[in-house]
Parts: C-alpha cells; sequence; structure tokens
C-alpha cells in the first residue's frame, strides 16, 4: 500500500487563495533548494532517474533521463535554459491550473533545482494567456522569491544565479507542443521543429534547454527533501509519486484528486467522481485528454499510469478523464474533438493539415445524415496517415487516437448514423 | 505611432529576452490591451519599432487566435466550444447568448459592446460549461444564467 501522503496539493487552501512566501517557507519551502544547492547537478539528475518521475504533460518520459541529455561542464554551450510548459491546453485538463493558482511557489522551486541540475542561469514559465488569475499569482510569487534571493544573481546565497520571467502566451494549441513552444518563445510562429536535435541539446535560441510540465517540475522539491524511495512509496506501480487526476463531462462529480500513481480508473469514476449521473449509464471515456484512445467497460480495473494504460491500448496522457454517457451520440463527440485538432492544426504537415480536414467534413456529414457507405474506410484510411511517423509532431498522431478507437468500440453507433440518414441519439 | 507609454512597456519586456523578434507576441498585445485590436498601421509601427519585417510580423499575428487582426467590441466573450463543455451542453449557452445578443460566433453586436468567439477548452472542465469575458472565468454557466452575466459589462 502506499503512503497516502498529497506532497503537491499540501499547501492547497479551501478556499482557494495562493500561500504567498513566508507561509511556502514555514512549510519546508525552499528547502530543496538549500539541498540542492550541496549536491553536484549528476547527483540531481541521478536522484530524479531514481525516483522515477515520468514526465506529467503526457509523454510520461523520465525527467532525469530528459535531463543527462544536456550537454554539461565548462565547454558546454551557453546560456542553457528551463522552459515550464504551463500551456495547458489539451481539452479535458484541468490540472496544472490548481498548481499554479495555489501553490505557485512550488513551481518555481521547482525550476531553479532543475536550473541547478543543468547549469541553466535563465528560465521561463510558458503560461496561456486564459489563465489570467494564474499569470497575477506568479507574477506576485515570483517578485516574492527575487525579493528574498531565490532568484536572481545569488541563488539562496550562492554563486549560482537564475533569473526565471513569466511569459504569456497568445494562444493556440501549438504551443504546447515541445518545440512549437520554443517558436513561440522566439516571438515565432508556433510550428514544430524537425527532431534532433533534441532541445536538450538545441533549444531556445539554439541553446541546450529543457522543457518540463508544471506538474513534474512541481514533484522536484518534493524528492529532493525526502528521496527516491519515499517518492516511489507514494505509488501503487512501478511509476514514481501520486498524479494528480481529474474527470469531466458526464460523472456526478467532476473534480481533481491526488492520489497514488496507479489508482484504477474504475476508484476514480466510482468513488472519487462519485459515478455517472442519475439516469445515465458509463459508455466509455478519454483517460488522459483528447488526445488519448478511448477505454470502455472492460478496462475499469486498469491502473491509471504510464505503464497499465498502453496494455488496455490507450495512454494516460494528463490524467484527467473525459466521460461519456449512453445518452451521448459518441460520432458527435468525435466531430467535436476532430474539429479542435483540425482548427488547432498549424498547417506545417500535409497529413495533419488536410487530413483533418477530411475527417472533420466525414464526421460533420455524418452526424448530420449525409453520412455514405464507405465513410469509415475512408476514416479508418486517414488514421493510417494521421499516425506516427509521418508528421513533424504529435498533434496529428494525437487526433487519431479517439478517432482509431472509437471506429472500434463504437462501431455500430457510427454505422446506424450512415444506414438512418441521421443521429440517433436527437 | 506607438505611444510612449506602450515604447516603454515594449523595451521592459525587451529586457527579459536576449533578442528583439522574441518580443512580437508581447508587442502585439501590448498594442491591443490598449486599442483593442491590431490594426494594420500598428502592426507597421510595432515592426518598425522591433526591426523585424512586418509581413513577418503578420505571420505571427495572424497565427496566435488571441491576437485580434480585425476589430473588436468593448468586450470580449470566449465560449468554450471544446469536449468536456460539449458533453455539458455548450450549445445551450452559446445558444442564449445568441439570442439575447444578436450574434453568432465571430460576430460584433451593432453597439459595440460585445464580441462572441469560440475557444478551445479553457481547463476548468470540472466547472462546464464555461465561458470567459474579458479577464473573468465564469463557471457553470447555465442558459438562464447568461443575462446576469452580461449585465456585469457596459
Amino acid at each position: 500500500m502506499p503512503t497516502l501522503d498529497k506532497p503537491l496539493t499540501r499547501n492547497v487552501r479551501a478556499d482557494g487563495a495562493p500561500v504567498d512566501i513566508a507561509a511556502y517557507e514555514r512549510a519546508d519551502g525552499y528547502q530543496a533548494v538549500r539541498k540542492a544547492l550541496t549536491m553536484a547537478p549528476g547527483d540531481i539528475i541521478n536522484l530524479m532517474k531514481q525516483a522515477n518521475l515520468r514526465g506529467r504533460g503526457g509523454a510520461g518520459f523520465n525527467t532525469g533521463l530528459k535531463w543527462s541529455f544536456v550537454p554539461m561542464g565548462p565547454d558546454a554551450p551557453t546560456p542553457k535554459y528551463v522552459v515550464c510548459n504551463a500551456d495547458e491546453m489539451e481539452p479535458g485538463t484541468f490540472k496544472d491550473r490548481l498548481l499554479l493558482e495555489s501553490d505557485p511557489h512550488q513551481l518555481i522551486e521547482g525550476m531553479i533545482i532543475a536550473a541547478l541540475a543543468i547549469e541553466a542561469t535563465t528560465g521561463y514559465i510558458f503560461l496561456r494567456w486564459e489563465y489570467r488569475e494564474a499569470a497575477a499569482r506568479i507574477y506576485r510569487a515570483l517578485a516574492e522569491a527575487y525579493a528574498r534571493g531565490y532568484l536572481g544573481r545569488r541563488v539562496a546565497g550562492s554563486d549560482h544565479a537564475f533569473d526565471l520571467h513569466l511569459h504569456v502566451s497568445g494562444g493556440r494549441y501549438m504551443c504546447g507542443e515541445e518545440t512549437g513552444l520554443l517558436n513561440a518563445l522566439e516571438g515565432r510562429r508556433a510550428n514544430p521543429r524537425t527532431k534532433p536535435p533534441y532541445p536538450q541539446v538545441a533549444g531556445l535560441w539554439g541553446k541546450p534547454t529543457v522543457v518540463n510540465n508544471v506538474e513534474t517540475l512541481c514533484n522536484v522539491p518534493h524528492i529532493v527533501l525526502r528521496g527516491a524511495d519515499w517518492f516511489k512509496s507514494l505509488s501503487y506501480t512501478a511509476d514514481g509519486g501520486t498524479k494528480l487526476y481529474g474527470a469531466s463531462g458526464s460523472v456526478r462529480r467532476p473534480g481533481l484528486w491526488e492520489l497514488p500513481m496507479g489508482t484504477t480508473v474504475r476508484e476514480l469514476l466510482e468513488e472519487h467522481a462519485g459515478g455517472m449521473p442519475d439516469g445515465l449509464k458509463f459508455r466509455g471515456l478519454l483517460p488522459g485528454g483528447a488526445s488519448t484512445e478511448f477505454l470502455v467497460e472492460e478496462h475499469l480495473d486498469v491502473r491509471m499510469d504510464f505503464t497499465d494504460v498502453p496494455k488496455a491500448g490507450s495512454r494516460l496522457g494528463t490524467g484527467t478523464m473525459i466521460v461519456l454517457d449512453d445518452r451521448t451520440c459518441p460520432v458527435g463527440m468525435l466531430w467535436n474533438l476532430e474539429h479542435f485538432f483540425a482548427q488547432e492544426s498549424c498547417g506545417w504537415c500535409t497529413p495533419c493539415w488536410s487530413g483533418l480536414a477530411w475527417v472533420e467534413q466525414l464526421l460533420a456529414r455524418m452526424e448530420e445524415g449525409g453520412g455514405q457507405p464507405g465513410d469509415l474506410e475512408k476514416m479508418e484510411f486517414q488514421t493510417h496517415f494521421l499516425g506516427p511517423g509521418h508528421t513533424f509532431c504529435a498533434l496529428a498522431p494525437g487526433a487519431a487516437e479517439p478517432l482509431t478507437s472509437a471506429l472500434k468500440y463504437f462501431r455500430e453507433d457510427f454505422e446506424r448514423h450512415i444506414r438512418e440518414h441521421r443521429c440517433p441519439y436527437h | 505611432m506607438l505611444t510612449v507609454e506602450e515604447r516603454h512597456e515594449i523595451e521592459e519586456e525587451l529586457k527579459r529576452y536576449p533578442d528583439r523578434h522574441a518580443v512580437t507576441i508581447d508587442a502585439l498585445k501590448i498594442v491591443q490591451r490598449r486599442r483593442g485590436w491590431v490594426t494594420d498601421e500598428a502592426l507597421r509601427d510595432v515592426a518598425d519599432f522591433l526591426g523585424v519585417s512586418a509581413h513577418d510580423l503578420d505571420g505571427v499575428a495572424t497565427f496566435y487566435n488571441l491576437i485580434y487582426r480585425q476589430p473588436v467590441g468593448r468586450h470580449v466573450i470566449l465560449v468554450c466550444d471544446s469536449v468536456s463543455c460539449w458533453i455539458r451542453r455548450y450549445d445551450r449557452i452559446r445558444e442564449a447568448l445568441g439570442t439575447r445578443l444578436g450574434i453568432g460566433f465571430g460576430e460584433t453586436t451593432s453597439d459595440g459592446r460585445f464580441t462572441m468567439l469560440p475557444i478551445v477548452c479553457l481547463g476548468a472542465c470540472d466547472h462546464a460549461p464555461v465561458l470567459m469575458i474579458d479577464q473573468d472565468l465564469h463557471r457553470d454557466v447555465t442558459p438562464d444564467g447568461v443575462e446576469e452575466i452580461l449585465a456585469k459589462y457596459d
């Protein structure tokens, strides 16, 4: 059994107000920075590897391993950058908002430690414009951290310098894609970049850069203070830590909960989200945002982590599930999802801008009663080209995931739309 | 012409980045915050000030959905049309707004008070359906509650 610590949300107040720096320090805040200053950068990186902290933005890459690709030592290119991806735009995802609004110092401390680990001297928090309250609170927290000497020329009195800035975005889902984000920070269109080179080697302005998600970075101070074994003890599975899980859509109590990594879909759905609303039955869910594959009834006992969800044919993604009931049309839902992806395609890769527009039109026509025999085959044809390996970034493969799985689990719904020339849910 | 205040604000942003091009988005937002939207003239002025080409800058301006290259009303309503709000019937909110204001997405009321736009997931899905007006997030919106929300904005 995991210990039931909730490190990420321990400072979250019931009234939603943020903790200021004094309250944060009283709760051992910035002690992890002091400890990290006594450690060699390589030791911080190894600690993250041992803790098996996997990226909470959705890809689940080992954070320590990601940091270890940054060139180190006197010959390494400088300056190096730490960037926090606070662009939270994956539909159905609302977890980073809580961390940003309620405990901004936790993120700042995580970023300082990341900077010490890779010897970075500048950092940016890349925040979506719509998070206005978070922006105000981050500005205030940054000013407090500078005033107390945790940021600036001498981090906590040491010889290490670290400047941290807030960049407020101008919109677009593509900014959440790591290399698109870097282009946006450079003041360009957020098109993806070719990889390799990876950002750790050549990122922001061509310099070594790590980009990490908010929740990932918020875990870092706790791991430094309490160790890898403690972090692993928080989880049911081999993926360390807790996870901020959420549920929205058709559930009785939509919400957000910090729970042991590996909590089952059933526990989240039935206990925490209170089950289905009255009169509605469970049909399926997207486990971690719009760009994950559907899970259905047979998957309710799957553990929500980076290892077990893929075995069930999907991904943990952001861990915030979107629930579909039996009175809502799966074809309509897919139309909504693919409309989003088609709209947010940056236009860089043909399978994406062309394929998604085609898929959206087929779904729109089908939902409005004009579906034709052969439409499902056309969509399956498109999912092949939208899939991995045909585009620069993960937008198109992400768009293909709900579609491929919906065609599998809700095929009869699609066929009825074509057969009956109407949406049977209306 | 950029105003003294606009220039000053853009200069402040420049301190946070190693090159002038990085400030394009911030500079456009600074101009838009003061003028409501980015005119062709303002675009050229920002381009001159930053030393980037106006065509390049327009490429940036038109990429980002929250930078407006057309006039908008005094208040901008951003209605979330993503999946969790869709499941929670955001279409009823859109209809209520449309009926009350006589506009659809992308349109501005004839008195210039409101512009209504769709927006991708606002990250408040546990309170769907949601919308933003200017800087404010409105959660758990109901069709009947629309009138009361709108009344707060002159």
